[in-house]
């Protein structure tokens, strides 16, 4: 029951950020990991299927709203079609223990986007260039 | 120009999608927007391209093995509900604080993984 519990908050929470537009697929994959101790692999299928109704779910409200641009939504899967193709062949060659570790560096660099993005930055280009007059 | 930016979208969702069975949001909505989609329609179309990706994506993982539609399961049902929500919050919260805090679990995550 607790199991049940904790598995709906997982899928709840990585569902409701990726509807706020953060990278929500990437929490369930982050509690099945780093917390439920599944493997790499599989916790990926489980995030891909969990992800097929939320996105459909999701599709159905925006296609309803006419927000979808169909055009590039069609090249886009076309290409993407090949790109998935080629990310599973590599994925398959690395193996759970060095795909794990792979995932982990994707993950800092989504963290720091979403920790430092928006943050205003330009004080930091302004003493970079005062510093270089200096010199 | 917008067809070459779809095409190369496509191919590094696809990428990323094969590659960690998530993150191809993450990439497509920047890049729409750069494209010239307003942000609900990045946001729309992102999933569009997403999700019939997560089908092939889907059905080559299946076809590893040691993985099947129940082990999923048990996170759907709120995760439906958590959808709903959020696109009911979209327009009504300010996300920043929101964004911080994701962005700070996912380094702790992501540090988790590097030691383990």
């Amino acid at each position: 029951m607790t199991n049940l519990i904790i598995q709906s908050v997982a899928g709840f929470i990585s569902a409701l950020l990726g509807a706020l537009g953060m990278g929500g697929g990437g929490v369930l994959l982050i509690y099945l990991t780093a917390l439920a101790q599944v493997s790499q692999t599989k916790a990926q299928g489980i995030n891909l299927l969990f992800f097929i109704p939320i996105a459909i779910t999701a599709l159905i409200l925006h296609c309803k709203n006419k927000l979808v641009n169909y055009k590039m939504a069609v090249i886009g899967v076309l290409t993407g079609a090949a790109g998935v193709f080629a990310g599973f062949a590599v994925a398959r060659q690395l193996g759970d223990q060095i795909l794990s570790k792979v995932f982990a560096v994707f993950l800092l660099i989504l963290g720091a986007k979403e920790l430092f993005g928006g943050i205003d930055l330009s004080f930091l280009k302004r003493r970079t260039s005062k510093d270089k007059k200096n010199r | 120009m917008k067809k070459l930016t779809g095409a190369l979208l496509g191919l590094a969702i696809g990428l990323l999608n094969g590659l960690f069975g998530a993150g191809g949001g993450m990439i497509a909505v920047p890049m729409l927007k750069r494209a010239g989609l307003e942000p609900k329609n990045a946001h729309a179309t992102s999933i569009a391209i997403t999700m019939p990706l997560s089908v092939l994506s889907g059905y080559l993982y299946l076809q590893v093995g040691g993985l099947t539609f129940s082990d999923a399961l048990p996170f759907i049902p709120a995760g439906i509900i958590g959808a709903l929500a959020g696109g009911f919050l979209l327009k009504k919260v300010s996300d920043t604080l929101l964004r911080r805090l994701f962005g700070a679990l996912v380094i702790i995550a992501a540090v988790r993984l590097l030691l383990r």
